[in-house]
């Protein structure tokens, strides 16, 4: 039960309330009749739009958002490719497959490069019964990007015939939902734990905090790494270790704090002198003032998660089918790791992704740290 | 002072136990037990198997088997390679300890060195043309995906350019038929480093003490690095070993700068915004009106407040380069703990894999120990109370 709620009742009752006259108390009856859930829906529509105004200020937050736009136009339009334009036999991004397929005439000396091919590597590398004068079919892979054609690579084909564009599209739905789950369940554990150390502090807030200090100093990457060799991890235990692991780490000493703050504010006071649970007091009052500060470190911790997840699978260390880690992992894996800028379509497209993807949160997380501080603001 | 410095090795010590023993649970939670990774293979009898537990303890009571572990540890028994299988794993990590301190050394006194002077300038500066663009290219450095970014670099400057050697640590056919040992020559330059490094900053304590101009001391500062840089250029020239010495440095240089230059882009940002806002300070204000000129206050002001919270990412800064020496060591091929610690994993060589990982998190440790002196030198609140 909240204050408004009894007043409200106080009101249907008719019970007169002292000083105040019949204008006023009429008008107050009008508002009381709206349910709380408007008020409170109002309320936070007003806020959206105050944080929103200074947030439109940021030239950079605003790159950011834009770039996630754009990534999540990515997510989206993959199924829908898939299930209209695309052949899944062609662009699947995992067994799906497709060649350019040159024509070579077996000759014994090679004259032509480009369309004769000579008897004894011809032997060695197709197919030892050939003889001088069959034509050959070679596949060439990876394929460079083709624009037109019947079936159009834009980003042309890896090492192993599947279709760049398509992985690319894939792999973004895959790192919005890791980010997603490390996220809430970085900010759901942080903000539990530091407003529950700072509400009842003395030894709970001495265990907790120093846990938190060992989390620090635990190297997350090479624990991952060990952890991902001794169990199978896929996309969603890889989201709840990091979040479990940042979670109680570094962001709960800073919402920590930051629910101390708030502990000391006088309504704390009030809530508990109304006979506020302890409980109530914390989920109720503590955790939604905390909240604005976690959102910022979800901004960051989907930049962190996003950039583990790909370092796990570019070692290629993770169960899982398709990610940009694991593209450029193939890259690797199939020798084109210094080929640099001619076989740009193996490795640009992933990292590029990745990074971008990565900052684009970063940019969003600076954003919003500007609206939250407003020290940080251009004066 | 010493009080502080011993409660936090005493702090330290614990964590680190608990460290220690969480990487044992997780062995523990690990299916099977070590001698189903030994012996995989299904034709070996059960009584081979049952002996084996026998040698190895595993028959014996859990608390028992945790204490064997801890103690071990700490009296540098970490057990026998798998994937190397005569060598211990003391040794092989041993061998691979320098070439990764060094990385994370040069690499973090690089950034930082380099990220503080150029946040504090843009800072100061605030508005100037290069400053949007430094924020960029820093935020960008900050999240690239590192890996890529190594691989760029590898290709751009090794491969395009052939500034530096592709990867590796020597190269093979220079060293063929060398009189030297390439580890011993490595530990040498070492030491060398770290007694030129003494030494000036003994020199630098000497001018602070007895010089009370700060012009004057600058001057002097700026002439001890020139001479302490000229003094080890100069003693590995005239050094027998100069060519293998030079080619152990010419490898060096990619892998620290790649690693260095991301971690430069945070340390940047983030001593530009504590600049900011130390620079509204009212001491700062304070300076301004009793006329000290411009680079005092920049310097002796601000900059060493604003150093307060650049130390402290330090800490953080340091397990970002802990994982990225994993990965930049894998990419160029840097035989040190990272690739060591990774080779072991796919392997599944769990002995190597876990003494590199505890080796790795007693270097966190140290780490956090050094940033902490750090901020008590800084910060006299702390270093008195």
């Amino acid at each position: 039960m909240t204050a408004g709620d009894q007043k409200a009742s106080k009101a249907d009752l008719g019970v007169p309330v002292a000083g105040q006259t019949t204008r006023e108390l009429t008008h107050g009856q009008h508002l009381t009749r709206v349910p709380l859930w408007q008020i409170r829906l109002r309320l936070l529509k007003r806020s959206f739009a105050t944080t929103w105004g200074l947030f439109r200020e940021n030239k950079m937050g605003m790159l950011g958002l834009v770039l996630i736009g754009l990534f999540a136009v990515m997510a989206v339009i993959h199924p829908i490719l898939m299930a209209t334009v695309w052949d899944p036999r062609v662009y699947d991004p995992i067994v799906g497959y497709d060649a350019v397929v040159t024509e070579f005439t077996v000759v014994e000396q090679v004259t032509d490069e480009a369309t004769e091919i000579d008897l004894q590597a011809a032997r060695l590398r197709l197919n030892p019964t050939l003889d001088v004068g069959d034509v050959v079919h070679v596949p060439t892979q990876p394929a460079p990007p083709t624009l037109t054609g019947e079936r159009p690579h834009y980003l042309g084909t890896d090492p192993q015939g599947r279709d760049i564009l398509s992985q690319l599209l894939f792999s973004t739905r895959a790192a919005f939902f890791l980010g997603a789950v490390a996220a809430i369940t970085t900010v759901l554990i942080a903000t539990t734990v530091g407003a529950i150390a700072a509400y009842f502090g003395g030894f709970i807030d001495g265990a907790l905090m120093r846990f938190a200090d060992l989390i620090l100093l635990m190297p997350l990457l090479p624990v991952l790494i060990l952890l991902s060799a001794m169990f199978e991890i896929t996309m969603v235990t890889l989201g709840i270790m990091i979040g479990v692991l940042s979670g109680f780490g570094g962001v709960a000493i800073v919402l920590k704090s930051q629910a101390l703050s708030i502990k000391v504010k006088s309504y704390i006071d009030a809530a508990r002198v109304a006979g506020g649970s302890d409980w109530h007091v914390i989920f109720r009052h503590i955790v939604p003032n905390v909240l604005p500060l976690s959102f910022l470190f979800m901004m960051f911790g989907v930049t962190d998660a996003i950039a583990i997840e790909a370092t796990l699978s570019f070692f290629g260390l993770l169960n899982v089918p398709m990610t940009w880690g694991i593209m450029i992992n193939t890259a690797q894996t199939n020798g084109y790791l210094l080929s640099g800028t001619s076989y740009w379509w193996l490795l640009f497209p992933a990292g590029l992704a990745v990074s971008f993807l990565c900052f684009a949160f970063f940019l969003v997380g600076r954003g919003m740290d500007e609206v939250i501080n407003p020290r940080l603001r251009a004066r | 002072m010493i009080k502080f410095l011993l409660g936090r090795m005493a702090q330290m010590l614990v964590l680190f136990v608990v460290f220690l023993s969480l990487v044992w649970f997780m062995l523990q939670l690990m299916p099977g037990d070590i001698s189903d990774t030994l012996i995989g293979n299904p034709d070996i009898p059960l009584s081979a198997r049952i002996d084996l537990r026998e040698r190895l303890g595993l028959d014996r009571p859990m608390h028992e088997q945790y204490f064997t572990y801890i103690t071990n540890f700490f009296r540098g028994e970490m057990g026998v390679s798998f994937s190397r299988y005569p060598q211990d794993v003391s040794a092989v990590l041993w061998n691979a300890l320098p070439r990764t301190l060094v990385l994370f050394l040069t690499a973090t006194i690089f950034a930082f060195w380099l990220g503080f002077k150029t946040g504090k300038l843009i800072a100061w500066r605030r508005g100037a043309k290069t400053e949007q663009g430094l924020i960029v290219s820093g935020i960008f450095l900050q999240t690239v995906f590192y890996p890529w970014f190594a691989i760029v670099m590898l290709w751009l400057f090794g491969f395009y350019f052939g500034w530096f050697p592709i990867g590796r640590f020597i190269d093979a056919r220079l060293w063929q038929g060398s009189p030297y040992n390439a580890n011993e020559l490595f530990s040498q330059m070492i030491l060398s480093v770290i007694i030129v490094s003494v030494v000036y900053l003994v020199g630098r304590y000497v001018v602070a003490r007895y010089s009370r101009n700060l012009l004057t001391q600058n001057r002097l500062n700026t002439v001890l690095g020139v001479v302490a840089v000229a003094a080890l250029v100069l003693f590995w020239w005239f050094h027998p070993a100069t060519e293998y010495v030079s080619d152990i440095a010419h490898h060096t240089m990619l892998p620290v700068i790649t690693l260095g230059l991301v971690a430069f882009g945070a340390t940047m940002l983030l001593t530009r915004s504590a600049m900011l806002e130390t620079l509204g300070e009212d001491y700062i204000l304070t300076a301004r009106a009793k006329g000290l000129p411009d680079w005092q206050i920049r310097d002796r002001h601000a900059a060493r407040n604003a150093m307060l919270p650049v130390t402290t990412a330090l800490v953080l800064a340091l397990a970002f380069v802990i994982g990225g020496g994993i990965v930049t060591e894998t990419i160029f091929s840097w035989p040190g703990m990272g690739l060591i610690f990774l080779q072991a994993i796919a392997v599944s060589d769990i002995p190597l894999a876990v003494g590199a990982l505890s080796i790795t998190g007693v270097l966190a440790l140290v780490g956090h120990l050094v940033a902490d002196v750090l901020y008590a030198v800084l910060d006299p609140r702390i270093r008195i109370a």
